[in-house]
Formats: structure tokens, sequence, C-alpha cells
């Protein structure tokens, strides 16, 4: 290895220096194009309604708190945030048990049906959600759950399903057999298999889906504004991240707008930051499957 | 004895899954397409048949139309702008650093590029939407701008350009995009033999040359996956462009797309008909993109 790299030309290896250069300046300023909108905000937040729609470069005066505590009551994201958190951690949990469950008793079972209900599941890929939009919200009033949290977290299970089912049951497929059988013959029943042989094998599928589908119920727009609309009480982040800012107009809080998104961005931020290798892998094994 | 407690596990796994889906997907589903063949408005209780009238109506709606060019454009540009840039970082990130003994190998703190470029993947695409509403302001108060007045450019109207807005919201499609293609591309290069690489170096293969002619070829598949999603997006759109255009796709329904137009259609005009046969015709759409794309795009795979 190291004869080799001695035979590199000098040339050549000044070329790489230039060229590593570039490669440097073309990640730094995908990396500006990033962080800067994102650090604009944050500093924007300090900032008075005069310096808001002052010049967009200028720092903030002085470092101002006060629209940070407007942001958390008055515009109610503390509220919003309690009732994201509440919808997505109820949701994602119900979809990776009801998900699993289906999966694994499509991947691992063979009765009369079977595919038929696999495939029943896989069909709802295909489907672009706004094509059930007016009948779902007529569904679920119907049902009673119309401005309820319950409804939502219900609606978010079935709609996060298809793709759930479809990656966990290939990933089922691909373990062994033998330690499902042993515990059989133990005498454990099918249920007890399930969650204390086959659901521990399986982490790593069940974690990158886990994190598929909390980032995208976390990151649901539509479907709160549809089935949640009447009772803000109720409203997630998103919908009243949206709703502050058509209303900063009318009440001119514009620190307070740039405070509830940096609020809303920042938690966010940190989070991925300390699970950013199992985010990272999770989806990028999740979408090649 | 042992069939029938089977059937019951099997049964009972299913129950609730099988339950929550038919009725919140399925239902939805098969009633939108009993919609469309009617003129319903959401009060009356007995359905009205109205045979294929809704589509003939789509056919000569002018909203419809623009809003299928909007979805041409962004099916062309979304899935090409993301792909190339995407394709570009994360070739720099995995070989950029040059061939050094051992191969090809990534730049210096790719792993922290790595990190930054997922950024924008993590934020819900409201927030962006709002975000962007601010960065796009059409005086020197918004960053665009305000960075223009520096070189001493007048300030332009992102979002109230009717020839320029939409291409202001793929701008943010694409920026939010990109964090994640990289991550997918990045996968797809660690899994190419560094050896191949090595070996055409050693040839006298420049980086241009191995990026054309080795990395590309094999990354394939993975560049179809991600066209396939992007296209996929690209019939979509609408967290953001109803944050940062409005409900009508503003200025004058120059960024409007269908998921707008059903929305509306549905929720302020009460006609769930005529939104029902909006969403048949996405639906019709979507499926011919995908069908088309993994058909055109079928290739011999190389193995490796």
């Amino acid at each position: 290895m190291t004869a080799r790299r001695d035979r590199l030309p000098a040339r050549g290896r000044a070329r790489a220096g230039v060229l590593g250069g570039l490669s440097h300046l073309a990640l730094a300023v995908w990396t500006a194009l990033v962080v800067l909108p994102l650090l604009w905000t944050f500093l924007a937040s300090f900032k008075n309604n005069t310096e808001i729609f002052g010049d967009a470069l200028q720092l903030p005066g002085e470092l101002r708190l006060d629209s940070w505590g407007r942001a958390w009551s008055k515009a109610h994201i503390g509220q919003y945030m309690l009732n994201t958190v509440i919808v997505v951690s109820l949701s994602t949990a119900g979809t990776m048990l009801f998900g699993s469950m289906a999966a694994y008793v499509l991947a691992r079972y063979r009765f009369v049906g079977n595919r038929v209900v696999y495939y029943f599941f896989v069909a709802g890929m295909a489907f672009p959600v706004f094509l059930a939009l007016g009948p779902l919200f007529f569904v679920v009033n119907q049902l009673g759950l119309l401005n309820t949290h319950l409804g939502l977290v219900l609606v978010y299970i079935a709609y996060s399903l298809p793709f759930t089912i479809f990656f966990l049951a290939a990933f089922f497929r691909t373990l062994p057999d033998a330690v499902a059988e042993a515990a059989m013959i133990d005498g454990a029943s099918h249920t007890r298999t399930f969650f204390q042989i086959m659901v521990p094998m399986a982490r790593p599928g069940l974690v990158s889906i886990t994190v598929f589908n909390v980032l995208g119920q976390w990151n649901q727009y539509l479907l709160p504004l549809v089935l949640l609309a009447r009772d803000q009480d109720k409203w997630v982040l998103t919908q009243g991240i949206a709703n502050i800012s058509t209303l900063a107009g009318y009440e001119a809080d514009w620190p307070g707008l740039f405070a509830a998104l940096s609020m809303t961005i920042l938690p966010v931020l940190v989070v991925y930051v300390i699970f950013q290798r199992q985010i990272q892998s999770g989806l990028g094994s999740g979408a090649l499957k | 004895m042992e069939r029938l407690r089977r059937y019951g596990f099997v049964i009972g796994f299913l129950a609730v899954p099988v339950t929550l889906y038919a009725v919140f997907v399925i239902s939805p589903y098969v009633q939108a397409f009993q919609l469309s063949l009617t003129d319903w408005n959401g009060y009356r209780s007995k359905l009205t048949y109205v045979g294929l009238d809704n589509f003939a109506k789509l056919v000569h709606d002018e909203v419809f139309w623009r809003a299928l060019r909007n979805h041409g454009v962004l099916l062309l540009v979304l899935p090409v702008a993301t792909i190339v840039i995407a394709l570009f970082l994360s070739y720099l990130l995995n070989l950029g650093g040059g061939t050094r003994g051992d191969g090809m190998r990534g730049v210096w703190g790719s792993r922290f590029y790595r990190v930054v470029f997922f950024f924008p993947q993590v934020l819900a695409v409201a927030v962006v939407g709002v975000l962007f509403k601010a960065v796009y302001r059409p005086d020197e108060s918004g960053v665009v701008n305000g960075l223009l007045a520096r070189f001493g450019a007048e300030p332009v109207g992102w979002l109230t350009e009717p020839g320029l807005a939409l291409w202001s919201v793929i701008a943010v499609m694409v920026w939010q995009a990109v964090g994640f293609y990289v991550v997918l591309f990045s996968a797809g290069m660690a899994a190419i033999p560094k050896d191949y690489f090595e070996a055409a170096a050693l040839d006298g293969a420049g980086r241009a040359r191995l990026f054309f002619s080795i990395t590309l070829p094999l990354l394939r598949d993975t560049v179809q996956v991600g066209w396939v999603y992007l296209g996929i997006a690209a019939f979509d759109g609408f967290a953001l462009i109803q944050v940062l255009a409005g409900d009508k796709g503003e200025p004058d329904g120059a960024t409007t797309v269908l998921p707008i137009q059903i929305w509306k259609t549905a929720f302020t005009y009460n006609k769930y008909g005529y939104a029902s046969a909006m969403g048949v015709a996405l639906f019709f759409l979507t499926v011919t993109f995908a069908v088309l794309t993994l058909r055109t795009t079928r290739r011999e795979r190389i193995e490796l």
C-alpha cells in the first residue's frame, strides 16, 4: 500500500489537493444553505418588529427573550407540543404493535386467505390519501371521533399500516425458523413466542420502521387540518405554527412567530443529533428494502 | 386442537389491524370512487348518480389543467434537481478524498456534513413552509432579498411573481429533500467494492470518469428508487404550497396543485362528488407514473 502511494506522481497529489479544496467548498456552500435559514430564524426571535422589517442580515440589537415567553403561553406552543407528543407517541406505539402483529402472522403462518390479506394491506401504498379525504372526514364524524385525539391516532395508525406491514413482513421472513420451533416445543404459546422470541430478534427492523413512523406522523399536516379543525386546544404543532404564521400579520407579533418556529425546530434537531446514527441507517435501509 | 389454537392466534393477531384498516382506509377509498359518480354536497342523505358528469366537468376545468401543468413541471424538475445535487454531494462525501493507498475515501469531516445535510428532513413540511415564507419576503427584510440588496439588486417578489412562484416552491422542496437522498446514495456507494475504483484509478481514470463509468451504473437501482419517491412527491406538495402560497395556490393559481384543489373543493365548497372525481384522477396519474417509471427504467441488473 505504501509503495503505491509513493509511486503517485507529485503533480497528481497537488491536483488532488486542489480538488479536495473544491470538494470542501461545494460541501460548505450546501451546509450554509441548510444552516443559514435556521440560524436566521433563531436570531430573528430576539429581534423586535422594527428590526424584523429592516435589513434581514442585521443582528438583533439586544437579546430579547420576551417573545419566547409569549410564543410558549399566549400562542399555545407548549400546548401544541404536548398534544403532538401525546398523539405521535400513541400512534407510533399502536402502529408498531398492530403492524408487527399483522406482519408476523402474514409472513410466517400459512392459512387460507393469507395472500389476499397481505395484498389488501400492501395495495394501500398505491393510493394517494387525498382520494380518501372527503369520505374519511365523514367516517370519523359518524364514529363521533371528529376533533378528538383518539380519532387522529386511529387514523394515523391505519394509514401507516401498509408500509409498516410491507417492510416488517419482509423482515420477519428472513428470521430463522429454528429458534421459534424450539420455543414451541418447549411449550411456549404462539403469542408468547412472538413477544418474547421474535420481537427481540426483529429489533433492527422494528427500530428502522419506528423512526420512519415517528418522523412521518410528526410531520403530518393534512390529516389534523381535516380531522381536528374545530377544537383549537387539541391542535398539533404543524397546525399551530401555520396558524400563528397567518395571525402574525394581524397581531403584528413577528418576534413571537420566530420564537415559536425556533421552539419547534430546536428540540427536533437536538433529538435528531442524538439519534442521528440510528435515524440515518434506519431510513437508508428502510427505503431500500 | 393445535390447528384450532393456530387459527385462533392468527385471527386474534389480525383482527385489530384489519378492522382499523378497513374502516379508515379501505372504506373511504371505495366511497371516493362511488362519490366521484355523484353530485353529493355532504348534507343530502340520498346519493344522486350523475354518471361521468364530474369527469366531463373536470376536462373543461381551467384550474384542473393549471394544476396538471404544475405537476408536470414538478415531475420534471424536482427529481432531476434533487438527484443531481444529492449525487454530486454524496460522491464528494464518499469518494471526494481522492485515491490514497487503500482506494478512494470520503473528504475529511464527511460525517459532519452528512448530519447537517439531513437537518431539513427532520423538520415538518408545514414548519419549513412558514420559515421560507419569511426567507422569501418581497422586500429586503427577507433573507434572499436582503442578500440581493447587499449587491445592489432590486428586491424580487419570489412568491408573488406568477412566473417565479412555482420555482421558489420547488427550490424549497429540493432544499428539504436533498439530505435524505444524500443518505440514500451514500449507503449505495458504500456498497460498491473499493478495489473497483482503485483498479480504474491505477488505469488512469479521473474522478469524472470514475463517477460516470463506475458509481452511476452501479447505483442505478438506488437512483431509480429515489426517482419513484420524488415523482410521487411531485403529485403531493400540499403542506408546503398551502402554507407558502395559500389555499388558492397564489399568485392566481400559479402554484396550485391537485391536492390543494381537492381539499378546497371538498371542505370549502362542499362539493364532495367533484372533489372525489379529482382524487380519482390523481390516483390514476400517480399509478401511471409509477408503472411507467418502473417499466421504462428496468434493465439488466449489474451484479456486484
